[in-house]
């Protein structure tokens, strides 16, 4: 296990070293630098842009020396102070505008994995079990409506829907009172009960995938020599189904981790940017379209970082479930 | 889908029968990949003929009719000589609301406006080349106002703009898969082809962009396509965007047939004989795993369709007056919008069909390539 556990380590290196590559490409892609855009800033504002602020600025960035010498200093400044650069548009350090917001897109994804595993676990059994019934067909119906709706039109047609006819806005994660509250067991419960819009629309489409892989497998396990011999044997139908082809059938649970989380986390910008969620799909956005790039270049990669420890965990997750695994290599 | 052996008198028929017609029996006994087929060629063939088929043209704005809502559409006219085949619709009035004081349309019962096929309208050109003033259908006096699918805010025909839509929209997921296919095909063809070390890396790299969570990724990249340039390009710089991430999975299909294919007999028998590797990739491997690429790339479309609807959607993909689908759901960002003119959904509706039509055929084409399937 501990020699799994360090090649999967070791596998993961190439991979952050990628991402951080993309955040920066993405963060040198705009026209002109850093520093063109504060001088223009600060001289539209009227202030008098002073020589030494800026021979200042381009020592911190290296703006001066080539890209790889850039590259270098950025992610030497992340790695070794946490100093993800300036906002420009806030005027504040990066990192304090996005370690909350990617704490709440965590949470979101989260609970949004829970919520689906919840859903697919007993449904996806009931599918298999009750093969081509009415409510294998309304599933498997359900599962492709979920599959072709885009993630942010089911959450304007429900804003809609909640506006409408229950006249309520369901937009935000916290009420007002609590949006600027300091973290509470009130805040929490707040939070829970915004939590379950986002999280019904981001988990629709993941949940009719897992439901589909569920049935199938177990479908398969059912099929199998030993299911005969255990119902021979005299075994009741529940204990039959919930020893073994469920126990089976349940590792795509956590072998899928790997494939929902990117798609979680994608969803979840374009969600919140309809909901208004305080989390990082609208501030990157906004970042984006402001070509903010400092922001918006450590969201890129501090999201797929997220990604990339969420795939890894599930990894180890799945390699002490399944011997199989940790020891095919 | 159960694929049932034919009865015995086609037999004859099906020994002698090609890959594809066997392919193609298979796909027809799949009754709904069969009419989603169909649904998929309509949706094509009004992308096609837009011009013909809109009432209108998308630029053509009524300012007097701004968020006009959707008429009622009536086929039988009463007439002296009894009820006859004439649609038509009821004009609007303006009503000023009590509670809101606010402007909404109503239908003016005393005004009929009679729709006509193959009414003269707005000259256009069809295929770029073909100049008419046909319209399939259209108010018979062109100044009355005919908004099926009502009107947005500058008083365009829904209708109209959503059939324009079809076009950048279905296109955008025809040309970004041809680009992942060419890209998919020759990394995976690679791949499957050397294996060993170059497999490897390649597989990492895949693995890497499936890793990064796409939409962020395509936000980053769509926003910094420079907002002169014009719409054209565009329109090839997301598409590029979009096949850059969408290529990983035609790879890794097109990686598994050829690591199956490798070893297969029929491979080795030609490599035995001296064949070159060029020829037999493409005289022999290519054409035993094509369908399955086929079907690949009909059930990547619709990821493309989604992906390029919600980019313009968050504004940073197209952008007006380009007008697509994902153009069109930007109009209905803010819920204050949606709540007025709820039937600019209608777009949605659109998208939802054309994405499951897409998505059933790629199934059934994946069920009838595959003659191990169940």
């Amino acid at each position: 296990m501990l020699r799994y556990i360090l090649r999967r380590l070791l596998l993961m290196i190439p991979t952050l070293f990628g991402i951080s590559i993309i955040a920066f490409i993405i963060i040198q892609l705009p026209p002109g630098d850093y520093l063109t855009t504060v001088i223009a800033q600060l001289s539209a504002a009227g202030d008098l842009v002073e020589e030494d602020v800026i021979a200042g600025l381009k020592a911190r960035y290296g703006l001066d020396r080539p890209m790889h010498v850039q590259y270098l200093k950025w992610m030497g400044n992340i790695m070794l102070r946490g100093d993800f650069g300036t906002s420009f548009e806030w005027d504040v350090p990066v990192g304090d505008l996005i370690w909350s917001r990617l704490g709440l897109t965590v949470a979101l994804s989260l609970a949004t994995l829970l919520f689906t595993w919840a859903v697919a676990f007993p449904v996806g059994i009931y599918a298999a079990v009750r093969q081509y019934s009415w409510g294998d067909y309304f599933f498997t119906g359900i599962g492709f409506v979920g599959l072709a709706i885009p993630n942010f039109l089911l959450a304007l047609v429900l804003m809609y829907v909640a506006f409408k006819y229950f006249n309520q806005s369901v937009g935000g994660l916290f009420s007002p009172d609590f949006v600027e509250a300091p973290w509470t067991w009130a805040r929490v419960q707040d939070m829970l009960g915004h939590l379950w819009v986002p999280m019904v629309i981001l988990g629709t489409a993941g949940t009719a995938g897992l439901i589909r892989i569920m049935r199938a497998n177990l479908l398969d396990e059912l099929r199998k020599p030993y299911v005969k011999t255990a119902r021979a044997k005299g075994l009741s139908e529940l204990r039959l189904l919930l020893k073994y082809p469920v126990r089976v059938a349940l590792n795509p649970f956590v072998s899928t981790i790997g494939l929902t989380l990117p798609i979680l986390i994608s969803g979840s910008a374009i969600v919140s940017v309809v909901l208004s969620l305080p989390t990082s799909g609208p501030l990157l956005l906004r970042a984006l379209i402001a070509q903010d790039m400092y922001l918006a270049g450590s969201f890129i990669l501090l999201l797929g970082v997220i990604t990339v420890l969420g795939t890894l965990l599930s990894d180890l997750l799945l390699a002490w479930l399944d011997p199989r695994i940790r020891f095919d290599d | 889908m159960i694929a049932r052996v034919p009865a015995p008198d086609h037999q004859e028929a099906i020994n002698v029968a090609t890959q594809w017609q066997l392919m193609w029996w298979r796909f027809r006994k799949h009754r709904l990949a069969m009419t989603s087929l169909v649904i998929v060629i309509l949706i094509y063939l009004v992308a096609l003929l837009a011009e013909f088929l809109a009432p209108f043209t998308p630029d053509e704005f009524r300012a007097d009719y701004t968020y006009a809502p959707p008429q009622r559409l009536h086929l039988f006219l009463e007439t002296e000589n009894g009820l006859r085949f004439q649609p038509w619709v009821y004009g609007y009035k303006v009503e000023i609301e009590e509670e809101a004081l606010r402007r909404v349309f109503v239908p003016d019962e005393e005004v009929i406006h009679e729709i006509g096929f193959f009414v003269s309208g707005v000259p256009v050109r069809l295929f770029g080349f073909l100049e008419t003033d046909r319209h399939l259908v259209g108010p018979k006096e062109p100044e009355a106002p005919m908004f099926l699918f009502g009107a947005d805010k500058l008083g365009r025909d829904l209708l109209t703009r959503m059939i324009y839509g079809t076009r950048i929209s279905m296109s955008i997921g025809l040309v970004g898969v041809a680009l992942s296919l060419i890209l998919g095909i020759l990394l995976g063809g690679i791949s499957g082809f050397l294996g060993g070390q170059v497999d490897n890396i390649i597989q990492r790299v895949i693995e890497f962009i499936r890793s990064v969570p796409t939409i962020p990724l395509w936000m980053g990249l769509a926003a910094a396509l420079p907002t002169d340039w014009p719409p054209l390009r565009i329109y090839f710089g997301i598409t590029v965007i979009l096949s850059f991430i969408g290529w990983t999975e035609l790879a890794r299909v097109v990686r598994g047939r050829f690591l199956a294919l490798r070893t297969e007999d029929f491979v080795i028998a030609a490599h035995l004989d001296g064949v070159g590797q060029m020829r037999i990739i493409l005289h022999h491997m290519v054409p035993s795993f094509l369908s399955h690429i086929i079907a690949a790339l009909t059930l990547a479309i619709p990821n493309m369709i989604l992906a390029e609807t919600s980019l313009s959607f968050l504004g940073l993909g197209l952008r007006p007056p380009i007008v697509s689908w994902g153009v069109l759901l930007q109009e209905a960002q803010n819920i204050r919008t949606v709540a007025t003119a709820p039937w600019l959904f209608a777009t949605g509706g659109a998208v939802f069909i054309a994405i499951l039509a897409l998505n059933f055929v790629g199934d059934g084409l994946r069920d009838a390539a595959d003659p191990y399937a169940r």
